[in-house]
């Protein structure tokens, strides 16, 4: 059982105000604990954890480029077992650099089995450069890439099935977490760096600066994503779920309506349509994880 | 200063930066209310709430005001107020 008391990711670093991300590392750390060496990859959380000559961690922690954390990680985990050690490997990286940019080397480490946990916080754009979208921005947000407008009603493509993707490679252990359920995260972090083998874990990570809400909301708005359905707590053990949360589900109405990368679908009038969309998307998570109670 | 291949920081050393003067609004603790359930503690982004002699207490030098912990108190034992300096 981890020792959730100590901190392992300092206070003094640059996140904004009530950044979910940041919330995220305190208790990826407490589930993997001291003896852990963690790979980022470029992105929100390494540029406000570790301006130099400052780091907010206090565990050995490496960066080398966007998409090579998975890459960095794999060599790490060689030259480790090589030396009989048996340190945790946690890459710690944003939804850009798993879903889009670091793919290719994630396929590779997941396909060799390294012994690493890879964990994604996905907070569903590229904050850190100004809100660009990802394979992770969920279908009809706006972004500065996908701007709604008269012609269009923000990103036009679904958020991609990474769990999925990686469960197909033969992961061991593939689970999604949110920030919301911080227990939960210490639990699954835990539970992946002690099996051995590439395992996953994706951790819903609202940006209150990216989607447009009240900062002291944060956590709100990640319990409404699972009330409404459009996140998926779950646990997959060798590609079959084990485990779901179930809740009684809430219309995505009230989700959507709290941010404003989703205005446009409420102003200036009501788009039921976009929105029936949005909902069958709800719906379809439903179906296929069995989520209602 | 000059940025050299392998350069390294202390663990921890961005204590030294003291995010606490971004803070607009400060929260206040009603230990009369409290009941130490730990929910504020869990939730901060900063990691600034420790237990002091059975008390949560904020550590004002890094609190951003972010308000979660007033937002999210099971007891709403904790207000924001404007920070005055």
């Amino acid at each position: 059982m981890a020792d959730t008391s100590v901190e392992l990711f300092e206070p003094g670093h640059r996140a904004c105000g009530g950044c979910g991300p940041a919330l995220a590392a305190r208790h990826i750390l407490k589930g993997s604990g001291p003896d852990t060496i963690v790979v980022a990859s470029t992105g929100c959380m390494e540029v406000f954890s570790t301006p130099y000559p400052e780091s907010a961690w206090k565990v050995p922690w490496i960066h080398s480029l966007f998409e090579n954390a998975a890459a960095v990680a794999s060599g790490i985990e060689v030259a480790l077992k090589k030396q009989g050690r048996k340190e945790h490997i946690v890459c710690i990286c944003g939804d850009g650099a798993t879903f889009d940019i670091g793919t290719m080397c994630i396929s590779g480490a997941f396909e060799r089995g390294h012994n690493i946990t890879y964990v994604c916080y996905d907070n569903e754009a590229y904050m850190n450069t100004g809100i660009q979208r990802s394979g992770a921005t969920p279908y009809d947000a706006s972004t500065t890439t996908s701007p709604a407008g008269s012609a269009s009603h923000g990103n036009r493509t679904q958020k991609k099935d990474m769990p999925a993707i990686l469960a197909a490679h033969g992961a061991p252990y593939v689970a999604t977490a949110s920030i919301a359920y911080p227990n939960d995260i210490v639990k699954k972090v835990e539970r992946a760096v002690n099996i051995p083998g590439a395992c996953y874990i994706q951790i819903h990570a609202p940006c209150y600066t990216g989607w447009g809400f009240e900062g002291a909301r944060t956590i709100d708005v990640a319990k409404l994503a699972i009330q409404t359905g459009l996140w998926v707590n779950y646990e997959m053990v060798d590609g079959d779920v084990e485990k779901v949360k179930k809740v009684k589900r809430k219309p995505v109405d009230e989700y959507l309506a709290e941010q404003k990368r989703f205005r446009h679908l409420f102003k200036p009038k009501r788009n039921d349509e976009e929105i029936a969309k949005i909902q069958a998307i709800a719906d379809r998570n439903a179906a296929n994880f069995g989520i209602d109670i | 200063m000059a940025l050299r291949i392998g350069c390294a920081a202390p663990p921890g050393n961005s204590r030294n930066n003291k995010t606490g003067s971004w803070r607009v609004f400060k929260p206040i603790f009603n230990y009369e209310i409290c009941t130490a359930c730990g929910i504020c503690q869990s939730l901060c982004p900063d990691a600034c709430i420790t237990l002091v002699n059975e008390q949560y207490t904020p550590d004002y030098a890094f609190c951003k005001g972010c308000g979660i912990c007033a937002n999210d108190c099971s007891t709403d034992a904790i207000t924001m107020v404007l920070e005055e300096k």
